[in-house]
């Protein structure tokens, strides 16, 4: 699922070279309405993306009476104080506790599942395989009826785990999916000559399909992560108490704390992405590439 | 290209001990099962059950018959929600697919600007559900929103939230915004996995830019194209958060989607049977549509994203 494509190098026999000049001047140029598409997409993404830094520089009254698109005439870092003083600590290290608790749960409970689906041969395996596909198809809010009793009979309403257990359940079966990709592309010969040294299936998994998916594993975490970091809906139905909120709920309180003070919002929407973009600056190509192997061919 | 090597295939079979060697028995998964059951496949049974109770969210949840499922056939906001689901999903893989399939394409291409830009294309989907709803409720304000400096521009009415076709598209706007990257990149995934030597090809026999776009890519892309689009279908029902933070389901009703229509019946008025039935509603048109992905996409019958190379 890793394997990068662009380096399987088109054929440059000196008799093609001549012939492939259509080809060779599409991937120069790129298709010129497409490029000029993408720059219209480029606006429609950044716009408001400025929008949202600037204005979160702005003091309340420019923000309510000036030109949203100019730049903040002072620029001023108070929004940012006001929210930092607000709790947005406890916000971010309950948020940090819920992403780091999923991605472990995730990867533990995934892994040999992708790997008995890569390795078995068995009826059952691909049975279970199967399942996990569907569960790609099952929508949270469909669940969250029942997983508001389940969470209640275990006794886990307004914990952090009542939110941790449901969504590492539900990033699941995209790891399943990516991970059992990536295992795939562990050629057979490798394990059959582990087999022939006599090492057993666990060997087999911490030596070889380990280290070999680990494009996929980091894709896996970093998915999980991102998915623990913005869940809203089980954070909003299984907790209640203020020292439970998490940062996408803790947003929308402040929505409504902070009311017409658009700036201070901006500014807790900035600092909510501020971790998770540092995560995605050193972790980008496993992020992409992994996401890209997602739709098949 | 297959992942079995020669040897393999001549011992291999399921009879054949010497290809059993070495090979993690199904019980390892089991722990992975068991939890993704508990709390994925396990409330879906609940659910249904549920759906034949009254509950009130405090007492136990008492068997009411088919109370729920009467109500729910003759309930005009149910039949409106619904309706509205639809429309909503239909209107976002109209403005999604065309989008995400010519960036996608475009980003799989060797120009220098597509790294830079792709890199760009990625931001929205790091930013939560929650951050880009109240970003664009910001934006979209009439008073003191960009809307009402753009807006004119392009003819588009700043009050364009108070509007109920104008909400709609808004919703499915900022669903399309959030998710594009993630379909790009499906896409341009797809599309790297075409062999050059069709292009090639086509060159060699004339085919212009649009032919080899119409005679190659599309027709190449085919199961990209129903695995986005299932995921996007599936995905348009998690606009939930969207709606709730931007429109509360109005302006009136006419954003109230089903899966909102659940949330305010279960958890605002605590009619949660009714709610469970909702849901259950809800996963029939979910499960039906991943049956769908899982017999058309290739999905199933995905061995390696190499296959057929």
């Amino acid at each position: 699922m890793s394997v990068d494509t662009r380096r399987a190098a088109p054929p440059t026999t000196p008799a093609l070279r001549g012939r492939s000049t259509t080809a060779r001047r599409r991937r120069r140029w790129g298709n010129p309405l497409a490029g000029l598409g993408s720059l219209v997409w480029l606006v429609i993404v950044v716009v408001p993306l400025y929008t949202l830094v600037s204005s979160s520089l702005m003091h309340q009254d420019e923000a309510l009476s000036g030109d949203p698109l100019a730049f903040p005439s002072h620029p001023t870092l108070d929004n940012y104080n006001s929210v930092l003083h607000s709790g947005f600590l406890t916000l971010l290290a309950n948020t940090a506790i819920v992403a780091a608790a999923t991605v472990a749960i995730v990867l533990v409970l995934s892994v040999p599942v992708a790997y008995v689906a890569v390795r078995t041969r068995s009826r059952l395996s691909s049975l279970a395989f199967r399942t996990f596909l569907l569960g790609v198809a099952i929508p949270a809010q469909a669940v969250i009826v029942p997983l508001y009793l389940l969470i209640g009979k275990m006794g886990l309403y307004d914990t952090l785990p009542a939110i941790i257990l449901p969504t590492a359940a539900f990033a699941m079966p995209v790891a399943v999916l990516v991970l059992s990709g990536t295992m795939r592309d562990v050629s057979e010969e490798m394990y059959e000559a582990m087999a022939l040294d006599g090492a057993t299936p666990l060997r087999m998994l911490w030596q070889l399909a380990i280290p070999m998916s680990r494009a996929g594993i980091s894709t896996v975490a970093i998915f999980s992560a991102l998915q623990a970091w913005n869940g809203f809906l089980f954070p909003l139905i299984l907790t209640q108490s203020e020292e439970k909120r998490v940062l996408t709920l803790g947003l929308f309180n402040f929505m409504s704390q902070f009311g017409v003070n658009i700036p201070a919002v901006l500014a807790a929407i900035v600092l909510s992405v501020v971790p998770i973009f540092a995560v995605y600056l050193v972790a980008r190509r496993a992020l992409v590439n992994g996401l890209m192997g997602v739709g098949g061919k | 290209m297959s992942q079995l090597s020669p040897y393999t295939k001549v011992r291999g079979g399921r009879k054949a001990a010497v290809g059993n060697v070495g090979r993690p028995s199904v019980a390892w998964a089991l722990p992975g099962i068991v939890f993704f059951a508990l709390f994925a496949i396990v409330p879906l049974a609940i659910a249904v059950y549920l759906s034949f109770c009254h509950w009130d969210g405090l007492n136990s949840p008492t068997p009411v018959g088919t109370d729920n499922w009467t109500r729910l056939f003759k309930d005009p906001e149910f039949r409106q929600a619904a309706w509205l689901s639809l429309l909503l999903t239909t209107v976002s893989w109209a403005f999604q697919t065309p989008v995400a399939l010519l960036l996608g394409v475009w980003a799989a291409g060797r120009q220098r600007s597509r790294t830079f830009l792709s890199a760009v294309f990625f931001i929205p989907l790091l930013l939560s559900t929650t951050a880009i709803a109240m970003l664009f409720h910001a934006l979209l304000d009439p008073n003191f929103g960009v809307i009402k400096q753009i807006g004119p521009w392009f003819g588009i009415d700043p009050n364009i939230m108070g509007s109920s076709t104008g909400a709609l598209l808004t919703v499915a706007f900022v669903g399309g915004w959030q998710f594009m990257p993630f379909h790009t990149l499906i896409y341009q995934g797809g599309a790297r996995q075409i062999p050059e030597v069709l292009y090639q090809a086509a060159a060699i026999d004339g085919a212009g830019m649009l032919r080899q776009f119409f005679h190659i890519t599309l027709p190449q892309l085919r199961n990209t194209i129903t695995t986005s689009s299932v995921l996007m279908i599936v995905g348009s029902l998690t606009y939930f958060d969207t709606v709730l933070i931007m429109t509360k389901g109005g302006p009136g009703t006419d954003t109230t989607i089903l899966p909102y229509l659940m949330y305010r019946t279960g958890f605002q008025t605590y009619d949660l049977g009714y709610a469970a039935a909702i849901a259950t509603a809800l996963v029939i048109v979910a499960t039906g549509l991943s049956l769908i992905l899982v017999r058309f996409s290739g999905f199933g019958s995905m061995r390696s994203t190499r296959e057929g190379m």
